[in-house]
């Protein structure tokens, strides 16, 4: 384990994303962004404000918007088009995989509300094959940040990084899980724990339960290893494969559908290079419901508790 | 469920339905109280006199069939079902609770009479040309009546659907755009202005009717104008106000998609009493 965590109650990701993308427009003026009609709820109003002439409002029509998104970056613009993650991705992704990904233009789709959490709206507006769908898309890369100090990091990376990008964020706060100095490069997992009996690997809100998860394994003498795994695509083969041998056995934990998202990625990776024992936390093959957020991940298994459960499943299975 | 085509009635009705979808989303503490409350007499006028419908026999293969396309205005839908005998009266209040069949947005696991699950909008319109080839198929005579958001029909697949509609003749399907000059982000003006609406859906082909969305009368004949048109798909531009019916929501952006505080409740059950 080693270093302890407080996990004190931050902003949520994707406010964390509107004050980035003011950050990284006053940084860089090729900097434009895009909404539709959501602009309140993803906080992309901070850079409307400051930018108007740099903020294009589409209206309630994410596929145009995507593809005047590609349209821009293919002048030379770095566009960032938010939505809540259901509607850009679903609605927008044939533009996104013909004027987007085939042609491999600079486009930063950023998808808020992700996962269930978004409580009582109700699984149409509610996002858990983002992941899966954002890595369909050839050239793609795909960011999950945990929490505020990643996505400011993250966002910064983006700007920088030249090629088209899906950027995750949830609507509830979210605890603070980095100090402000943490270094983010894209595609490096983030180690947050030492341990050798078990790894958790975790990307957004259940980076922080399996930080919970380990802290509780610790009281019982089960030392596991946390790996926060911000970058869905590329994946980082190294940490992982380091993982599988050091520690014989893995969890990984996402808020998306179980069988199409991180874990199915992580566990090729493994079979490819140390295959070990794995278990999977994740929403299983069904759409969720209205309830508040903690009832969701309560109801849907995606607590510490449920993290806890798999590793000592994975550990029975491990000699 | 007894049906009336006596205005001052249906308005009482419209009255009593807006109070119930405030209490449900003040006990919800979330949801959309102003486009609920803009389709008041839209919704009470469809099903307590326009269509043809049996809440004891919600499978009946010739019904009419209503599809709520601007999903998340679904509290005053829910209150009106319920008065009509579809759902449990007694658990309105559980909008958008853990369990609830009344879910955030219209969900046909919970509420299989609903037709259709909404909440994405733009997509109300495709299904309900689907159902209206349907009953083309089944040489039934039943009818399809689609509510959109006007902020919703900035979405393409609207125009996809207008243009095969007309195409098609599809004189079977009703469209109602509640014109309510807002959306999420602010005013429809400011953020993709839709005029002109009328010329709009006249040059995709449509028999348009351009009414006063809160006058029963209006919406009435509306309704009859639109079942003697042959030929042509009708929609009708229904003008009304978002937050109609209580002063401080009317026209009013912020309430969008906010449940009012305690006080801003209390005045607005005095107003809806
Ligand atoms: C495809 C899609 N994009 C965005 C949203 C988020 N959203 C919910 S309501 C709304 C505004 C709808 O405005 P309008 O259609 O005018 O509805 P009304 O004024 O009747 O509430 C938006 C953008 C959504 N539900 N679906
Ligand atoms: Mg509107």
């Amino acid at each position: 384990m080693s270093k302890t965590y407080e996990l004190k109650m931050g902003a949520a990701t994707r406010e964390a994303f509107g004050k980035a993308l003011l950050e990284v427009g006053r940084k860089n003026p090729n900097v434009v962004a895009l909404d539709a009609d959501l602009s309140k709820s993803t906080y992309s109003t901070y850079f409307a404000k400051e930018f108007p002439g740099r903020f294009f409002e589409c209206g309630i029509a994410e596929s145009n918007m995507v593809a005047i998104a590609a349209g821009l970056a293919s002048a030379g613009k770095i566009p960032f088009a938010s939505s809540f993650s259901a509607f850009v991705l679903n609605k927008g992704f044939e533009q996104l995989r013909v004027t987007a990904a085939f042609p491999n233009v600079n486009v930063k789709i950023v998808g808020t509300h992700s996962g269930i959490s978004i409580g009582e709206d109700g699984p149409s507006q509610m996002s858990i094959e983002d992941l899966s769908l954002a890595c369909s898309l050839p050239g793609f890369t795909v960011l999950s940040p945990a929490d505020e100090v990643s996505m400011v990091a993250l966002m910064h990376a983006a700007t920088d990084h030249v090629g088209p990008m899906f950027i995750r964020a949830g609507r509830p706060k979210v605890p603070v899980i980095y100090e402000a100095s943490q270094q983010f490069t894209i595609g490096k997992a983030i180690q947050l724990t030492e341990g050798t009996d078990v790894t958790l690997i975790a990307t957004g809100l259940m980076v922080a339960e399996s930080i919970r998860a380990a802290q509780a394994l610790e009281a019982e003498g089960i030392h596991a290893r946390v790996l926060d795994m911000h970058t869905i695509r590329p994946l980082d083969r190294d940490a992982i494969a380091t993982a599988a041998r050091e520690t014989g056995a893995l969890v990984v934990s996402e808020e998306h559908l179980i069988d199409a998202g991180l874990g199915v990625r992580v566990a090729q990776v493994v079979s490819e290079t140390h295959p070990v024992p794995m278990e999977f936390v994740g929403i299983h093959n069904t759409y969720a419901e209205s309830a508040t957020p903690e009832q969701l991940v309560d109801k849907y298994g995606l607590l510490s508790r449920d993290v806890i459960a798999a590793a000592k499943r994975v550990l029975a299975r491990k000699r | 469920m007894q049906k009336t085509t006596d205005a001052a009635q249906l308005s009482a009705l419209a009255r009593r339905m807006r109070r119930t979808a405030i209490e449900m989303i003040m006990e919800a503490k979330s949801g959309h109280p102003g486009g609920s409350l803009s389709i008041a007499e839209i919704i009470v006028t469809l099903y307590f006199d326009v269509l043809r419908h049996d809440p004891a026999n919600p499978q009946w293969k010739d019904r009419d069939r209503f599809i709520l396309s601007k999903g998340h205005c679904c509290p005053i839908l829910y209150a009106v079902m319920a008065e009509c005998g579809y759902t449990p009266k007694d658990q309105l209040l559980t909008l958008r609770k853990l369990g609830s069949i009344y879910q955030g947005h219209p969900d046909v696991r919970f509420i299989p009479a609903l037709e259709a699950s909404t909440g994405s909008l733009g997509q109300g319109l495709s299904i309900g040309l689907g159902m209206a080839l349907s009953a083309k198929l089944e040489q039934s005579d039943a009818r399809t009546y689609v509510v959109l958001g006007d902020g919703e029909i900035q979405e393409g697949q609207i125009w996809e659907a207008a243009m095969f509609a007309a195409f098609h003749k599809m004189d079977n399907i009703v469209a109602i755009v509640d014109y309510n000059k807002i959306q999420l982000d602010g005013f429809t003006k400011d953020i993709l202005d839709l005029e002109p609406l009328v010329d709009k859906w006249r040059s995709f082909g449509w028999h348009v009717l351009n009414i006063d969305g809160h006058s029963i009368p209006a919406l009435q004949q509306a309704f009859a104008e639109a079942s003697a048109t042959k030929g042509k798909p009708t929609v009708i531009v229904a003008n009304t106000i978002k937050g109609k019916g209580v002063s401080f929501m009317e026209n009013n952006p912020k309430f969008h998609g906010a449940a009012p505080s305690k006080e801003e409740f209390a005045q607005a059950m005095a107003e809806l009493a």
